[in-house]
């Protein structure tokens, strides 16, 4: 297992290196736990939600002495609580044959990339998979699902370049339903949320989708970078609003970047939390679990967690 | 946005921090508590990281304390401006710093950044300024062997900036590809390269050691960080490791367009000290523009950004359309093609609460906004595909419209006649609000408007007066 997991290790295993066991403790006081509200800020759960997780956290432990590993699990157990709800596996229905998912995002999240990852996954499974290289915007977008096509075996099916996206989404399903393919991904350009002709040219997509099946689109995938700050929230709003989220993928966790605003989505939207992606290659996806989640939010902290404890040590 | 307009709004905010607090003389640490966790406050929620939140705050602090405060002005907009201040300190200085060209052709730049933050696009639009603004003959070179066609991505975009391509020769490796770009340089008389990377995260040794091995056989002028406008916390990570690793000369912020308050402009600037040089406003290799700290510190501060506003919307708003339709208004003969066209222009703006939130002194009205506005948005998404769906005789006369129409209508806009019957009574509605106005004038005009803002006007809707007829709810 690459990237999020071992990073996990890595994070706890050098935080345990630098404990001298007979330090690896702390009074648990007010500047302790703002120490350790400061921890989740920097792991972007912002300011208000990294308060009520440290409320969370007070009435437990308030006044106690902590080891580091207690400070870890403790914390990884209150934010797993809040992820747990969302953490629900991406369950296609293949009955619909196909099972029409709508990929969408904001630009550069890593959409293309998950449709080839998700191709492989389901391939892997035994299903027949379909791409439709809906992004007729960006440069050797087109291309670029090619080559992923060609990586997981998977046709791909594309237009013209700068052509109707809709039309070819429309075509897609529909080839996708004569050859009897079990599920069909449609990509689809970048666009930011605050662009209301950009994001009407979605609701299209859709419209023209239900004409020819009603109950399509299946699933609706937004995609999010795990370096996104705040503004996640804005994007998980609007594009809600506007085509129907049905699930969350959140990209990049093999990075420095925590992740921590998706517990801030999970406290405000509730949308199921389907995938990770861990990495740029076509192995690199995973199901979300919020345990392993938390603990990677706090794997980070939890050196945090350790200097913590060392930092009173120094001080003292 | 002006310095002093700026100054008014955040002195607005701040005074409502220092209500109830007359007294003159110096500045106590207790005046400037609050008003420092109110700043620190509003830059984690517009990403700003942390440490360099709490770095900025205890400057602000020290200054602050012991400030003497003139009888003129308010203890609230002494700190204001020692906030505001500081800030555009912090983010470079007041005015843009241009791209260092200044070595012997031919000029290798350096792209480099994580994955996605939009090196490609970027080095296009570099390419393009440099040769139609500066004249300069431009090669673009990709580095990138990791991404599916990364290569032809940039040389497509090569082909839009009208600038040169390196031939694309499989096989090679960046430190290879690097040389070529520099050779074919020299020997075809180019001013500047461009050397686009892969996207690297900064955790990943091997790929830092590659990218550091390209800048040890290119010697590259500027070494250009790209970094996405919407970067959380994990921006001086970044910015730490990369400056590390290759030595920052300066920083591109893509995605300005973007509602993202972009504070992690200031954690980069402050992580590495280089200037923030362009910023991206677009997905078109037109979208560059220089990075001015005056105009960002406002975004950050939520409090607006007047000057992006009024730019965007002069770049976008059709004004003669504008005014044609204005004036159709004022002479009772709006039509649904009039209607249309402000829709139209509606959505090029973006959304509602997107426009407000670059409004300095509309937070409120923002909040009130946001859970509206997506309803706002799909009914005007609604009525501009039934328009779109009518005759031109229908969009002139909608009188003529009976139930065969609507029902012929509703089908090709995929909504019901209800839909229909709506937005015409709602056009009806706007219709006779617009003769009103016209027998009321200017001056009462103003006061239905000003009604309106304290949300007493007709319906009780705020933003009721938007697009000057109206705008339709449920
Ligand atoms: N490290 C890492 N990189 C990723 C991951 N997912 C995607 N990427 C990379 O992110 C970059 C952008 O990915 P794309 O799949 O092109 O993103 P997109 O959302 O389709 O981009 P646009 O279509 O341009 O909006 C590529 O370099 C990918 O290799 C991930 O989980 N980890
Ligand atoms: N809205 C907007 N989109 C941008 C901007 N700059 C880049 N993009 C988009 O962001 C996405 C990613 O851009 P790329 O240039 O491919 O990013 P990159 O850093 O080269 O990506 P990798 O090579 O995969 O690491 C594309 O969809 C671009 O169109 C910008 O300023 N505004
Ligand atoms: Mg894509
Ligand atoms: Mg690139």
């Amino acid at each position: 297992m690459s990237g999020f997991f071992s990073r996990l290790k890595q994070g706890l295993s050098r935080s345990t290196q630098k404990l001298n066991a007979a330090l690896n403790h702390r009074f648990l006081d007010e500047s302790a736990l703002e120490d350790l509200e400061d921890a989740l800020i920097a792991a972007d759960l912002g300011p208000a939600v990294a308060a009520r997780v440290i409320a969370g956290f007070r009435t437990s432990r308030f006044g106690r002495n902590v080891t580091t590993e207690e400070i870890q699990e403790t914390l990884a157990t209150e934010i797993a609580r809040v992820l747990e709800p969302v953490a629900i596996p991406f369950e296609p229905d293949f009955s619909h044959r196909p099972h029409v998912c709508l990929v969408v995002g904001v630009n550069g999240v890593g959409k293309t990339t998950t449709i080839g990852k998700m191709s492989k996954w389901f391939r892997d499974q035994g299903k027949s998979v379909m791409m439709v290289a809906g992004d007729t915007f960006r440069a050797a977008a087109v291309e670029q699902l090619q080559v992923w096509g060609e990586r997981t075996g998977a046709p791909v099916i594309a237009g013209k370049p700068g052509g109707d996206a809709a039309g070819l989404a429309f075509e897609g399903i529909k080839r996708a339903r004569e050859t009897g393919t079990d599920i069909v991904f449609v990509d689809t350009a970048g666009r930011l949320h605050n662009k209301g002709a950009l994001m009407e040219e979605l609701a299209k997509i859709i419209r023209v989708m239900k004409k020819f099946d009603d109950t399509a689109p299946h699933s609706v995938l937004l995609v999010l970078d795990a370096t996104t700050g705040q503004n996640a929230i804005e994007q998980v709003r609007v594009f809600r609003e506007m085509v129907n989220v049905t699930g969350l993928v959140v990209t990049k966790l093999d990075g420095s970047a925590r992740g921590g605003i998706v517990v801030a989505l999970a406290e405000a939207f509730k949308l199921p939390v389907h995938l990770v992606g861990v990495g740029e290659q076509v192995e690199d996806l995973r199901p979300f679990s919020a345990r392993d989640y938390a603990r990677g939010l706090v794997g980070g902290s939890g050196d945090l967690a350790a200097r913590l404890v060392e930092g009173e040590t120094e001080a003292r | 946005m002006g310095p002093s307009s700026l100054f008014e709004s955040l002195s607005g905010k701040m005074s409502g921090v220092f209500e109830g607090l007359s007294k003159r003389g110096k500045l106590s640490e207790d005046d400037v508590a609050e008003a420092m966790r109110e700043v620190r406050l509003a830059m984690l929620d517009a990403d700003v990281a942390l440490p360099v939140v709490r770095d900025f705050v205890n400057k602000v602090r020290e200054r602050a304390v012991g400030h003497e405060v003139l009888e003129s002005i308010s203890p609230g907009q002494a700190v204001a401006k020692i906030v505001n201040d500081a800030l555009i300190d912090a983010l470079g200085g007041a005015g843009a710093v241009p791209l260092d060209l200044n070595a012997p052709a031919p000029v290798p730049i350096l792209m480099v950044g994580l994955q996605g933050s939009g090196k490609t696009t970027t080095s296009g639009k570099i390419a393009l300024r440099l040769s139609q603004r500066d004249r300069r003959k431009v090669l673009l070179a990709s580095l990138d062997v990791q991404r599916p066609a990364a290569q032809l991505q940039l040389q497509q975009l090569a082909e839009r900036a009208g600038v040169g391509s390196l031939p694309i020769v499989s096989g090679e490796g960046p430190v290879q590809i690097a040389r070529r770009a520099l050779d074919v340089g020299r020997r075809e008389g180019y001013d500047v390269v461009i050397l686009d990377t892969a996207g690297r995260l900064s955790i990943d040794e091997a790929l830092m050691q590659e990218v550091r091995d390209v800048r040890e056989a290119t010697r590259p002028v500027e070494t250009l960080l790209v970094v996405d406008a919407m970067t959380g916390q994990d921006a001086v990570n970044t910015a730490q490791r990369f400056n590390e690793a290759v030595g920052i000369t300066g920083v591109v912020m893509s995605r300005m367009d973007g509602d993202a308050r972009g504070g992690a402009a200031l954690s980069m600037r402050a992580v590495t000290g280089a200037p923030i040089k362009l910023v991206g406003t677009g997905e078109k290799l037109e979208a560059l523009e220089e990075f001015y700290p005056e105009r960002v510190a406002g975004r950050i501060l939520g409090l607006g950004d007047i000057a992006g506003l009024v730019e965007r919307a002069s770049e976008t708003l059709d004004h003669e359309e504008g005014e044609r339709v204005a004036k159709k208004m004022m002479a009772g003969k709006f039509d649904l093609d009039d209607y249309a066209s402000q829709l139209r222009q509606i959505n090029k703006m973006g959304s509602i609460s997107g426009i407000m939130g670059m409004l300095p002194g509309m937070g409120k009205m923002k909040d009130i906004l946001e859970s509206k506005d997506a309803d706002a948005v799909a009914i005007f998404r609604k009525h501009q595909a039934i328009i779109s769906s009518m005759t031109k005789d229908e969009r002139k006369t909608p009188a003529i419209l009976k139930a065969s129409r609507k029902k012929r209508i509703a089908a090709g806009s995929g909504t019901t006649v209800q839909d229909v019957n709506k937005l015409l009574k709602q056009f009806d509605d706007m219709s006779t609000m617009m003769k009103r106005i016209n027998k009321m004038g200017l001056g009462g005009m103003k006061k239905m408007l000003s009604g309106l803002m304290s949300g007493a006007g007709p319906g009780g809707a705020p933003g009721g007066g938007f697009g000057g007829g109206g705008f339709p709810r449920r």
